[in-house]
């Protein structure tokens, strides 16, 4: 990379490093911090200068980094002549309105804030006019109107300034959405995203059936950008911004990204028809709109934003007139509409700042108040009005120029007459902008009495001014850039003079009709304006309000409807999708024949179906009691069970008899704080509804298990089979399947089941300490207890069990790995033990006689099962690889000892640990719900009695 | 022989009972467990990720059985950054957590943290779609468990609606699991691979039914249409650290799906090809709209925040739907953008939340740090919506640029230009009701009657602690959009990974002898 394209990276990062410093310099003071400002400004500035003489001569100075190659992005820009007139606008201005800025805002706005936002618009600014990317242009773009928006709502306890940047954002935003769109479908057609190569591609472009969707997806971000009708509107509120960001990003700069773009693709958009009747009919709709609002705008700011509007559409139909001509007036235009626009709003400025008043009826006859601001807009305002000796005069002329020999659909007439009238209205606004402010009466009714502002106020626009007039008289000085920006534009090599006096020519003829009926209108303006206001007319910021708040009422609708919150019809979008969905599936293809036979149907097999099918339907129908309802679910969980047993699958039946077990016996407990009813909530249609639903899903499943069960198909099992006993040392292939083929599932499991036991513990705090702790010590719970809640019998029995099953849970244990059992089914059984002896003697006593915390169990079980296969690697074998020995002591036959029984033992500490805590956050419920906590281990403890009656003997 | 790959996993389960079991009444001791714990995970991860940067796919073989008889974990470029995020975003999460004090306003919050990572690192690694179930269990019971930590009415609720979905959800995970082992005899993603590539096209009803009904319980995860009603409740209502890390739970839904999807249904197979694309490509467009209207909608900040989040996913999700390496690509870059993007968001709005005491979106007194507040929002609103300069721009460029076949790009590029449009508007208008016409309301001081009493009482100011989290996203943020390049081409090669499906089977199926980690 050459020298030029480091200083032209600097030039490009240096607002953005730049942009902090004044928000922490506002600390050493709001002079300091307007300077730090403008340094990173002057510096960049000064290294532009030192890249202009090369780019005068036409050169093109480059840079480039890769960023993201696999898209087309690359950090890469370029300076030709139209990149340095606007990176030269939009430092040279940045100076001035830093300067200007610190003198108009007041003490108690944060200026730190503002300078940042400022020099983050600028550095964005800067991006696009200088990217070589369209990417990179797109995201400086973007960055414009973020910075935009911050700047807009820089007042942000005023609602019009957050209004207005709300719209400028939407605006401008929805602008930018599109022009991604046309940027990607254009880089696609050119095969790449440097600008280098695009201007290179124009003819293909334009030949490409692309080219129109990119054309109007690029010109929807040109047009919202740069204000062009219909999508103005949002310019006028932007006004609500501190003045010199009015000054600064809408009229001089950002607006002007718009025109920039169009410019920037003239070469490869402009020449067709879609690009002359799309952009110059916009423009020219949008010139004379412009200039016709503004004349009867009131607000300073008002009247010049609807101006910056028409001028605007004017460059807008410059560029798209599509000739050479056209586009040298334009660039020619766009220097001078900068240097009289900015002055103006800076004037308006001054003007609001001293009067404490924008409002165009309650000024006037400021002329002797404020000589010296009077003489800056008038300069300014007769630049624009196109008088001769200012500037505005030679691009108007320009203007005028071309439209005088443009066709509009066949028409000579139309381009040339409507031009015509929006230079007269232009005339007429802005001296109305010196006649209406500083001329007539003085008065003395100014909600603050004006005077001149202090010199660094009136700096800026005074050299503005100066400009205005030096470009005015002496042409020739902007000939240099004009020419550079031109050839830039248009890819010529065009020689343009620019002259005051072309001769009597049609234009001047226009001209004269401007200044003139411009002249007449505003003697005629007090009728007019009573005509346009009794005039009925839409209000663009009312539409967009109720467009929004359409918007947002539907998406309110849309979201509230849908997002109701009601579980079940979640749940039937769910089912109802995964039916429709498999439905689609299958009818996309076939099966293949099946190649098994229907087994033979033994009459106890149909009963158990038919009492299964009759439980099930009795669940639906008794689901209101909750009580039968669970004893339902116990039946069909046991003909479950049994279904297992009759396909011998005994590992599983056991499984599912414990699970059955102990999950009725927790639901028991737990149905006992519950409502015991379920509410009749669903009408007959939903439950119609709902029925069908579930029909469909069931019968859905019930025909995805036939298909597949009527075909064989070669699975892994057969190696599982083969290797248990070799490789894993269990003949149950099951268990063996559980604690080594696949023991990771089962750890995944347990640690499932630990958390669930912690969660149930956290959830009972959390109900305890929270707002439903109170209704459950209110709730009279007394009907439901027994007059016997701890029997004799009960615990007698159980206590006799108690060991029975301890030794019957230690034998599943033992035997697991070999026949049906293990670790999961040992730990509940061993669970079931312990919970009748909860049940039959109370927590309270039970809790009193346990030695280890059911927290530590489950963690215990856990650790073990995940040490029991870290072990493996101190064996050099991965997690959970199992190593078993066979043993022989001499008084008992020889048995195994496997790593994978240590495991398993992992999995009944978890499983006890779980069941355990659910059961003891249960009762800690039970016993804030005001339970009496029984002393002793049943009701009538004959034991007891017996020593009573002792000790009374 | 290379235990590394299964340390994601039996790390955090390690830590997670010792510090549930052992640390539990004392909430210093689990903090610092538990940090030290998630930043060696992401330690580990770092390792993982250079690991697998070689292009190998590196297969662990669980109790030393081959594939497809025992399970595997395998690790290549997709897992191994799958883990790296998730390990970054946790440790975010996890000192947001710590510093305003949510970890200890239940139970068990830290356990619930590890265990929640082993599951999402554990469903990352698997090789086997039955493990990803076990797994899919952990994180799900695990994630309810932090979701209603410190409980209260209307999180019990949305905790409700998520536990019960997502219930629903695995049991049509094994409903599809059933249907996939009865049709292809096997559970291990290479080998589904290669048995499904021998169904010929016209009798692979079965597992088509099962491809889907895979699809169906992902995109619940996913929070795709029309299986997404449970998310924006349950994000809105989580603990703001939780939601957080619960950004990466959505991902865990659309990996799955690229994994599954790509690898053993995907291009170029009979029976499956085009089938989940073309059911997951409208979904992803609707799930775009019902994201954008959500957040237009918004009454709530949290709310808001959650639609966002189901907008981000609808955009992945198009992405991914395109099932080519291009797109996936993009995708990859946008699951990263938009987990730290969505994390980001919700713990700068549980700043905000604590401050103004209540999370609707109707102006109150400017708070104290108002400007603070306003500028990290305003970031993480910016890289939500995917504006520039932060990654959520690249990313959508790069999902854009990818979807350029004729069916697709007029639908994805509207509904994702469109939907982008809304969400500016949502988050313009929640920020400028937030921030700016808050300053717009007199704060009421009350008077001081009593000297004695001294002035009235200051809003706590959030310390450095607390908006560093906030803040680390951010940087993520901003190093994924500068670094965007060398994070892109990593990206292609992954996805040049995923797609080379023979690689990822022979690997997993034969690996060479001495060469299998």
């Amino acid at each position: 990379m050459s020298h030029a394209g480091h200083l032209l990276f600097i030039i490009a990062l240096l607002p953005f490093i730049g942009a902090l410093v004044p928000g922490l310099m506002i600390r050493a003071g709001r002079t300091a911090s307007a300077f730090f400002t403008a340094a990173p400004t002057a510096l960049a500035l000064v290294m532009l200068m030192i890249l202009a003489p090369a780019v005068l001569r036409g050169e093109v100075i480059q840079a480039e980094i890769e960023w993201l190659p696999q898209l087309g992005l690359s950090a890469s820009f370029f300076l030709d002549g139209l990149g340095l007139l606007f990176a030269g606008m939009i430092l040279g201005m940045g100076l001035l309105i830093t300067l200007y800025a610190r003198f108009y805002l007041s003490s108690a706005d944060p200026m730190g804030q503002f300078y940042t936002y400022l020099l983050l618009f600028q550095g964005a600014m800067l991006g696009i006019v200088i990217s070589d990317n369209i990417l990179l242009l797109l995201i400086f773009w973007e960055l414009t109107s973020l910075s935009s928006f911050l700047l807009i709502g820089y007042w942000k306890h005023l609602p019009e300034g957050r209004q207005g940047a709300r719209m400028a954002l939407a605006v401008t935003g929805a602008g930018g959405l599109a022009m991604i769109g046309g940027m990607l479908l254009l880089g696609d057609i050119a095969g790449s995203y440097n600008l280098t190569d695009i201007l290179q591609a124009g003819e293909a472009i334009r030949a490409s059936e692309w080219y129109l969707p990119a054309l109007i997806l690029i010109l929807l971000g040109a047009f919202t950008k740069s204000a062009q009708f219909p999508f103005h509107f949002w310019l006028p509120h932007a006004m609500a911004a501190p003045t010199p960001v009015s000054a600064y990003l809408h009229s001089a700069t950002m607006v002007k990204a718009g025109v920039f773009l169009m410019a920037r693709m003239w070469p490869v958009l402009a020449g067709t028809d879609a690009w002359f009747y799309i952009v110059a009919t916009t423009g020219l709709v949008t010139m004379v709109l412009g200039a016709l609002i503004a004349l009867f705008k009131d607000d300073l700011k008002a009247l010049l934003a609807f101006s910056t509007v028409s001028h605007l559409g004017l460059l807008t139909m410059l560029l798209g007139f599509g000739t050479e001509a056209a586009a040298v007036a334009a660039v020619f235009h766009i220097i001078n509409h900068l240097t009289f626009k900015a002055a103006l709003f800076m004037t308006a400025g001054i003007v609001d700042h001293e009067t404490h008043t924008r409002d165009i009826k309650r000024l006037g006859g400021l002329r002797h108040l404020m000589p010296v601001t009077f003489l800056i807009g008038t300069v300014a305002a007769l630049s624009m009005a196109g008088i001769p000796l200012f500037n505005g005069f030679l691009s108007k002329e320009m203007m005028l120029e071309e439209a005088s020999h443009t066709d509009w659909f066949g028409s000579h007439y139309a381009v040339p007459v409507l031009a015509t009238l929006g230079a007269l209205l232009s005339v007429a606004y802005s001296f109305r902008f010196v006649a209406h402010v500083f001329l007539g009466p003085q008065r003395d009714d100014y909600p603050h009495t004006p005077h001149d502002p202090p010199f660094g106020m009136w700096a800026a626009p005074a050299l503005l001014a100066t400009l205005v007039i030096a470009i005015g008289v002496a042409p020739f000085l902007a000939e240099g850039i004009v020419t550079a920006a031109a050839n830039a534009v248009t890819g010529a090599d065009l020689h343009p003079h620019l002259k005051i006096w072309h001769g009597v020519t049609p234009a001047l003829w226009m001209s004269v009709i401007a200044v003139a009926g411009g002249a007449l209108l505003l003697m005629l303006h007090r009728p007019l304006d009573k005509g346009w206001i009794a005039a009925p007319r839409p209000e663009a910021k009312a539409i967009f309000d109720r467009l929004v708040a359409g918007i947002v009422a539907l998406s309110r609708g849309i979201t509230d409807s849908t997002h109701n919150g009601a579980i079940s019809r979640y749940l039937a979008i769910f089912t109802v999708t995964a039916v429709a969905l498999g439905y689609i599936a299958y009818a996309g293809s076939g099966l293949s024949a099946p190649t098994r036979d229907m087994l033979p149907v033994p009459p106890v097999i149909a009963v158990g179906w038919i009492m299964l099918i009759v439980s099930t339907i009795s669940v639906v129908g008794m689901h209101h009691h909750r009580f039968r309802a669970l004893v339902l679910i116990g039946i069909i969980g046991l003909s479950i069970s049994a279904g297992f047993v009759y396909l011998s699958a005994p590992d599983l039946a056991l499984t599912q008899i414990s699970v059955e077990t102990v999950t009725i016996m927790l639901l028991l407990l737990a149905l006992h704080f519950l409502p015991k009813l379920t509410p009749k909530e669903s009408s007959t249609g939903l439950k119609m509804r709902d029925g069908l639903i579930g029909l469909a899903a069931g019968g859905g499943v019930g025909a995805l298990a036939y298909a597949f069960l009527m075909r064989d198909i070669d699975t892994i099992s057969g190696f599982h089979v083969a290797n248990s006993y070799e490789g894993g040392g269990g003949t149950n292939v099951v268990n063996v399947i559980l604690v080594d083929f696949r023991g990771y599932d089962t750890y995944g499991e347990i640690i499932v089941l630990g958390i669930a036991g912690l969660l149930i513990y956290a959830l009972m705090h959390a109900l305890l300490d929270g707002p439903s702790a109170r209704r459950l010590k209110n709730t009279d719970y007394s009907e439901d207890r027994s007059r016997d809640r701890h029997p004799l019998m009960m615990v007698v029995v159980t206590r006799v069990l108690m060991p029975i099953a301890m030794v019957v849970g230690l034998y599943i244990f033992l035997r697991g790995h070999n026949q049906p059992g293990g670790g999961f089914v040992a730990g509940l059984v061993v669970a079931i033990a312990l919970l009748m002896q909860y049940m039959a003697s109370g927590f309270a006593w039970t809790q009193e006689r346990k030695r280890i915390e059911y927290h530590t169990l489950i963690g215990l079980g856990v650790v073990i099962a995940g040490l029991t296969g870290a072990g493996a690697w101190l064996a050099g074998q991965p997690f959970l690889t199992s190593a078993f020995t066979y043993i022989h002591l001499p008084p008992i036959e020889e048995f195994e000892l496997a790593t994978a029984m240590l495991f398993d033992l992992g999995v009944f500490l978890t499983v006890l640990g779980a069941v355990m805590l659910m059961l003891y956050s249960l009762s800690r419920i039970a016993r804030f719900a005001g339970q009496t906590v029984n002393e002793g281990p049943m009701d009538y403890d004959p034991g007891e009695a017996a020593k009573d009656r002792d000790t009374e003997d | 022989m290379m235990h590394w790959i299964i340390l994601p996993v039996v790390l955090p389960a390690m830590l997670a009972p010792l510090i549930g079991f052992v640390m539990r009444h004392d909430i210093t001791l689990a903090r610092a467990a538990s940090v030290a714990g998630t930043a060696l995970l992401a330690a580990i991860a770092v390792g993982l990720v250079m690991l697998a940067a070689d292009g190998q796919t590196h297969i662990y073989r669980l109790g030393d059985w081959p594939a497809p008889f025992g399970i595997v974990l395998v690790l290549d470029r997709l897992s191994a950054l799958m883990v790296l995020l998730t390990s970054i975003l946790a440790l975010i999460a996890l000192i947001h957590a710590i510093a305003t004090g949510w970890d200890a306003r239940g139970r068990h919050f830290h356990a619930l943290f590890q265990f929640q990572l082993m599951g999402i690192c554990g469903a990352f690694l698997t090789g086997d779609v039955f493990n990803l179930f076990v797994f899919f269990e952990v994180l799900l019971i695990a994630s309810y468990g932090l979701m209603i930590h410190s409980g209260g009415r209307e999180r019990m609720r949305a905790g409700l609606q998520y536990v019960v979905m997502n219930l629903a959800g695995s049991t049509l995970f094994l409903f599809a699991l059933g249907t996939l082992y009865a049709s292809t005899g096997t559970l291990n993603i290479a080998d589904l691979a290669v048995r499904v590539a021998e169904i010929p096209a016209e009798e692979a009803a079965l597992v088509r039914v099962a491809a889907t009904l895979l699809m169906i319980v992902f995109a619940v995860k996913a929070a795709l249409f029309p299986v997404q009603f449970w998310l924006p409740a349950t994000y809105a209502n989580a603990p703001a650290p939780v939601a957080a890390l619960f950004a990466i739970m959505t991902k865990v839904g659309a990996y799955a799906i690229l994994r599954v999807h790509t690898i053993s249904f995907g291009p170029g197979i009979p029976g499956t090809d085009g089938l989940v694309a073309s059911l997951l490509f409208p979904a992803a467009i609707v799930t775009i709209a019902v994201g954008a209207f959500g957040v237009l909608g918004a009454r709530r900040l949290m709310g808001l925040i959650a639609f966002s989040v189901v907008g981000s996913m609808g955009t992945l999700l198009v992405a991914v739907a395109a099932f080519s390496p291009v797109a996936t690509t993009a995708a990859l870059y946008y699951m990263i953008h938009s987990t730290f993007a969505a994390a980001c968001l919700f713990l700068v709005a549980d700043l905000i939340v604590t401050q103004r005491n209540s999370d609707s979106l109707q102006p109150v007194p400017a708070t104290v740090q108002n400007g603070l507040f306003a500028a990290l929002f305003f970031a993480a609103a910016i890289a939500m919506a995917g504006m520039p300069p932060l990654s959520g721009f690249l990313g959508k460029l790069l999902v854009l640029d990818a979807l350029r076949a004729p069916g697709e790009m007029p639908w994805a590029w509207s509904a994702i230009l469109i939907g982008s449009l809304l969400t500016i508007v949502g988050f313009a208008r929640a920020g400028s009701a937030l921030f700016w016409k808050s300053t717009a309301i007199p704060v009421l001081t009350p008077e001081p009657t009593d000297e004695e009493e001294g002035a009235p009482v200051r809003q706590a100011r959030a310390g450095a602690l607390q908006v560093a989290p906030t803040m680390l996203a951010l940087a993520a943020l901003a190093g994924l959009a500068i670094f965007a390049g060398p994070v892109a081409a990593y990206l292609e090669d992954t996805s040049g990974q995923l797609f080379d499906r023979d690689g990822y089977v022979s690997a997993v199926l034969d690996p060479v002898p001495g060469e299998e980690d």
